[in-house]
């Protein structure tokens, strides 16, 4: 069974954001609300300063808190691909995955239930990449499966230095950056 | 130093996450007092005292019946989904706090409405006869209400327990991440259940009582608070920063003048004087307690949402 992930290239990364509104289109995220966006990191001190430009979506966790906290099973690990979804209909939106997740990924959709990223899912069951790989002018993002040690994001992992966000949240994140 | 710039702004999550109002608090606060209202009644039905009809305590299950319900309301009005709520009754989410306590309550709801018909109120008995039947029946086999007082107290308990792992269990908020949350919210819902009584009780002997026992808890709970910020001010720099909110931060005046201060402290020096005859019980004691309580719920849902484990967070 595959486990999905992404590996993004934050040398490569402007920024430009044809991701977030790649998403927005392809999902038909309401207005005002983000399944994608990008972050400016920057540290150090004046003038020895360093900055990263990345692109942030749900992290599909393989120990995702959203699952374990949610009352009714809505939020749950689909067999395809270890994707985290969340099921419409069984959403009661008490908002406990929102408070749980230490990426703030997830947000209410206007209709009342919990929405994030899906990873396209629907994209990938056709063989397709999701919207926000597949539009990346500078080819900055992968998307892949971390069990199958030949794929790109596997290969990539193993011969780039790379680091994920907020590891000590203990959610195992399965979004890598390269450095 | 780290700056963090973002081009996210979504409802309820941005700049910092604010997915909880008032309801939470009030649900967690009414909650947490009316399985104090049980513990108690739980205890004094297994003492046998339902036998005096003076006795208050024994008549604190009617109300909790109606401040549960209250809560479960505000609990429905935080619902984004709300025609779908009765899928938390589809399934058992073992792993789901959430889904403990929906479970819990449907026990909790039979066990405080057990407890309760032991020793209805006097305008019950001549309204429904059956009730004072049922009194009667109950009176007659020890036992039994024994047995109802038992299950009063560990559900009672189990429910004053569950309002703080509620929160606790949300490892993204680390003000949350705090076993002794649940102890906290149970000592302080036991603390709001014996200052009512000690406020309504018509005998001196059981307002005093309850007067010593919230006086116990109370200091039990300042302990508890002092447990739970050494626990996060030790532990790793995201927890730090969450004790700072408390120690410092936007909700130190509201926690120390609110919830310490006005709503243990002082109280339990007043309460203290009363049961020593220095001077009289006074209402003043209880109402800050009670009002502590809900200060407590309040600050603690707040602050923790603004706890995180990322660096501060701009946004363009």
């Amino acid at each position: 069974m595959a486990r999905y992930g992404m590996v993004i290239d934050t040398v490569r990364c402007v920024g430009c954001m044809d991701c977030v509104v790649a998403c927005k289109t392809e999902n038909e995220v309401p207005e005002g609300l983000n399944r994608d966006w990008i972050a400016y990191e920057t540290r150090g001190k004046h003038p020895t300063l360093q900055m990263e430009i990345r692109t942030e979506r749900c992290n599909h966790c393989d120990e995702p808190p959203c699952v374990t906290c949610c009352p009714t099973g809505a939020s749950h690990v689909e067999d395809f691909g270890r994707i985290v979804l969340v099921t419409h209909q069984e959403c009661i939106g008490c908002k406990a995955c929102l408070a749980s997740c230490p990426y703030d990924a997830r947000f209410v959709h206007p209709e009342g239930y919990a929405d994030k990223c899906t990873f396209c899912i629907h994209r990938v069951k056709d063989g397709l990449d999701p919207a926000c790989v597949a539009v990346c002018p500078t080819h900055c993002m992968h998307f892949g499966d971390f069990d199958d040690p030949n794929s790109v994001v596997s290969r990539l992992l193993a011969s780039r230095r790379h680091h994920a966000l907020l590891v000590a949240a203990g959610t195992a994140p399965r979004i890598f950056y390269l450095d | 130093m780290t700056e963090l710039l973002i081009t996210r702004s979504n409802h309820l999550v941005d700049p910092y996450v604010h997915v909880w109002a008032w309801q939470i608090p009030v649900y967690l606060f009414l909650g947490g007092w009316v399985a104090g209202m049980m513990s108690l009644a739980g205890y004094f039905l297994w003492q046998g005292r339902h036998r005096d009809r003076q006795c208050t305590c024994v008549l604190t299950p009617w109300l909790g019946v109606v401040l549960l319900s209250l809560g479960m309301f505000a609990l429905f009005l935080d619902l984004e989904h709300k025609r779908y709520f009765w899928r938390l009754y589809t399934t058992f989410e073992i792993a789901s706090p959430m889904s403990w306590g929906a479970w819990i309550l449907v026990v909790v709801y039979p066990a405080l409405l057990a407890a309760a018909l032991v020793q209805p109120p006097q305008w019950l008995r001549r309204a429904v006869p059956a009730t004072e039947a049922l009194a009667s029946w109950l009176e007659s086999r020890p036992a039994l209400v024994r047995a109802v007082g038992l299950a009063s107290l560990v559900l009672g308990l189990a429910l004053g327990i569950y309002t703080g792992i509620l929160l606790s269990a949300l490892g993204a908020r680390p003000l949350w991440s705090s076993a002794i949350l649940g102890p906290l919210f149970l000592l302080s819902g036991l603390s709001s259940a014996a200052a009512f009584v000690h406020l309504v009780a018509r005998r001196r002997d059981e307002r005093v009582f309850l007067a010593r026992a919230d006086n116990l808890f109370l200091m039990l709970e300042l302990a508890a608070i002092v447990l739970f910020l050494i626990g996060l001010a030790t532990a790793t720099e995201a927890h730090k920063q969450a004790a700072g909110l408390l120690l410092g931060g936007p909700y130190t005046a509201v926690f120390w003048v609110g919830v310490v201060g006005l709503g243990i402290a002082v109280p339990l020096v007043v309460q203290s004087l009363a049961v020593r005859h220095r001077i009289q019980h006074t209402p003043l004691g209880p109402i800050m307690v009670i009002a502590g309580g809900l200060a407590l719920r309040f600050v603690i849902v707040y602050a923790g949402q603004v706890s995180h484990w990322a660096p501060q967070v701009a946004q363009f």
